[in-house]
C-alpha cells in the first residue's frame, strides 16, 4: 500500500507539475483532444490555403469587376458604385472637376456618423478637434499632418475632401478600403460641421438658441 | 493446516477498495480539470510573426479597435487589417524598423503576413461579429482585455457553455452601442451599482434593440 500511495503521489505531482494550471500562458497550440468535426475542410476568409496559386483563402477580384452590390440611396434615387456620379467619384460627371456640394443629404444622422467615423480614422493624426495635434503628432512621429482649419482646407470643394479621403493625399494613405463610401461623405459633413464651428458668429444663430448664451 | 494467503491478505479488500477509490478520484479530477477549453484554450499565445502590441496602439495612443479591424461591423469575420492600413502611419512612423520588416514587404508585394489565429472556434460554429457588435455586445466579452495585451493570448474559454451563459442572459452583458469597443468601460465605479445599473439598462436594451435570447441549436449551428 506504501508503494501504491507513492507512486499515485508522484504521479499526481507530475501531472500537475507538467499540465500546470488553467489560464497559464503557452505557446503550445490547444489540443484537441475531441477532434470530432471541428477542423472542416472549407474556405474561411484570411487562411492560407494552397488550392489557389496566391495561396490565400481571400480573393481579389479580376480586375474590372464590377460590384453587384445594393445601390446607394441618393435623395431617393438608386445609386451604383460604377456610375460615374458625383457620390462615387467626388467629380461632376463627365469632368474632372470637383463636385462643390455633399451629394448626401446632410441630416443630423448623417453628421452623427460623420463624428464617429471621423473619431475612428481621423483623429489618430488630425486630432479631434482637426488641428492636425493627434496622437501621432504628440508622440513625435508624423513630419506633417494638416490643420483642417487652414484656410487652404476650408476653401475646397466638399468633392476634393472626398477625394482626398478616398485616395490619400502626400503622405496620407487611401482610406476608401477602410471608410464606406457613405460614410466618407458623412466624414466630409461633419467636418464642415468642425470647421463651422470655429468659422461661426454668434449672429449665424437663431434668436431663440443665441438667447440661451449667457 | 499451513496457511496459504500470508495475513497482509486479509487487507487486500480495503487496499483494493481504497486504491480504486483514489485513482477514480484523480481521474475524474483530472478529467474535469484539464479537459475543457478552459484549461485547452485560455492561456494560448503564440509567437506572432510581427510582434504587434495592441497595448501601445489601444490602451498608449488610443485608436479605436475598428481603425484596424475595420469590418467587423458589417462582416460575420472580423478582418486582420491589410498591410496598407498598417501603413498609413507606418510609412512614417518607424519607417526604417527592421520588427515592420513583413509589414513593408507585404504592402509593397501583397504577399500575406502569417498572423497565427488564436480565437478560432469549430468550423460548425457561425459566430457572426457584426451583430454582436453592433447589438451592444463589447469585443472584451470574448476577447478579455486585448488592448492591455503587448502580445495577444486566448483569454477567455469560447466553450459552448460560455456562449450559453450569454445568450441565455443578454441583459447581463449588453452595453451602449457607442461603448463597444472602449473595452475598459463601466456603467459605474462601484462594482454594486454597475451591476444594478447593468440589470436595469440591459432589459431596456433588450427590449428596444429586440434582442432575443437564442438557445436553439440552428441559432449557431447550421
Amino acid at each position: 500500500m506504501r508503494y501504491f500511495l507513492l507512486i499515485f503521489g508522484v504521479l499526481v505531482v507530475l501531472v500537475v507539475l507538467i499540465a500546470g494550471r488553467r489560464g497559464d500562458l503557452t505557446r503550445n497550440r490547444p489540443l484537441q483532444i475531441f477532434p470530432d468535426m471541428k477542423r472542416q475542410l472549407k474556405l474561411r476568409p484570411q487562411t492560407a490555403n494552397s488550392f489557389f496559386v496566391s495561396g490565400l483563402s481571400s480573393q481579389l477580384p479580376p480586375p474590372g469587376t464590377i460590384a453587384r452590390s445594393e445601390p446607394l440611396n441618393v435623395g431617393g434615387q438608386a445609386v451604383y458604385p460604377f456610375e460615374d456620379l458625383p457620390v462615387n467619384t467626388g467629380r461632376n460627371p463627365g469632368t474632372t472637376n470637383f463636385v462643390e456640394l455633399n451629394p448626401l443629404p446632410v441630416t443630423a444622422q448623417l453628421l452623427e456618423r460623420g463624428q464617429q467615423r471621423y473619431g475612428i480614422y481621423c483623429t489618430p493624426c488630425h486630432g479631434a478637434t482637426g488641428e492636425g495635434k493627434g496622437i501621432t503628432q504628440k508622440i513625435g512621429a508624423m513630419a506633417v499632418v494638416a490643420n483642417l482649419h487652414d484656410k487652404r482646407i476650408v476653401e475646397l470643394p466638399d468633392g476634393d475632401l472626398f477625394n482626398t479621403i478616398s485616395h490619400g493625399k502626400n503622405l496620407m494613405g487611401a482610406y476608401a478600403p477602410q471608410i464606406a463610401l457613405e460614410d466618407r461623405w458623412a466624414v466630409v459633413a461633419y467636418l464642415r460641421a468642425l470647421q463651422l464651428s470655429r468659422l461661426g458668429a454668434v449672429d449665424d444663430l437663431s434668436p431663440e438658441v443665441r438667447a440661451t448664451l449667457k | 493446516m499451513s496457511a496459504i494467503f500470508p495475513k497482509w491478505t486479509n487487507r487486500l479488500p480495503v487496499m483494493i477498495i481504497i486504491g480504486g477509490a483514489l485513482t477514480a478520484s484523480a481521474v475524474t479530477a483530472g478529467v474535469w480539470y484539464y479537459f475543457t477549453p478552459k484549461y485547452a484554450r485560455v492561456g494560448y499565445q503564440p509567437i506572432q510573426p510581427v510582434s504587434f502590441s495592441h497595448a501601445t496602439h489601444v490602451n498608449q495612443l488610443g485608436m479605436d479597435c475598428r481603425y484596424c479591424h475595420d469590418k467587423v461591423e458589417q462582416s460575420w469575420f472580423s478582418n486582420i487589417p491589410a498591410a496598407s492600413t498598417c501603413m498609413n502611419c507606418h510609412n512614417q512612423v518607424l519607417k526604417d524598423d527592421p520588427r515592420l520588416e513583413l509589414v513593408r514587404e507585404s504592402a509593397a508585394t501583397g504577399k500575406p503576413i502569417p498572423w497565427v489565429q488564436i480565437h478560432r472556434v469549430p468550423d460548425f460554429v457561425y459566430f457572426n461579429h457584426a451583430v454582436h457588435v453592433n447589438r451592444g455586445i463589447s469585443c472584451v466579452e470574448c476577447h478579455g482585455p486585448i488592448d492591455k495585451m503587448e502580445e495577444v493570448y486566448h483569454a477567455k474559454p469560447l466553450s459552448m457553455t460560455f456562449c450559453l451563459d450569454c445568450h441565455r442572459d443578454p441583459a447581463s452583458k449588453l452595453r451602449p452601442l457607442d461603448k463597444i469597443t472602449d473595452l475598459n468601460w463601466t456603467w459605474s465605479d462601484d462594482p454594486n451599482v454597475a451591476a444594478q445599473t447593468q440589470r436595469a439598462k440591459g432589459k431596456e436594451m433588450m427590449d428596444h434593440w429586440r434582442v432575443e435570447s437564442l438557445e436553439n441549436c440552428s441559432a449557431c449551428h447550421r
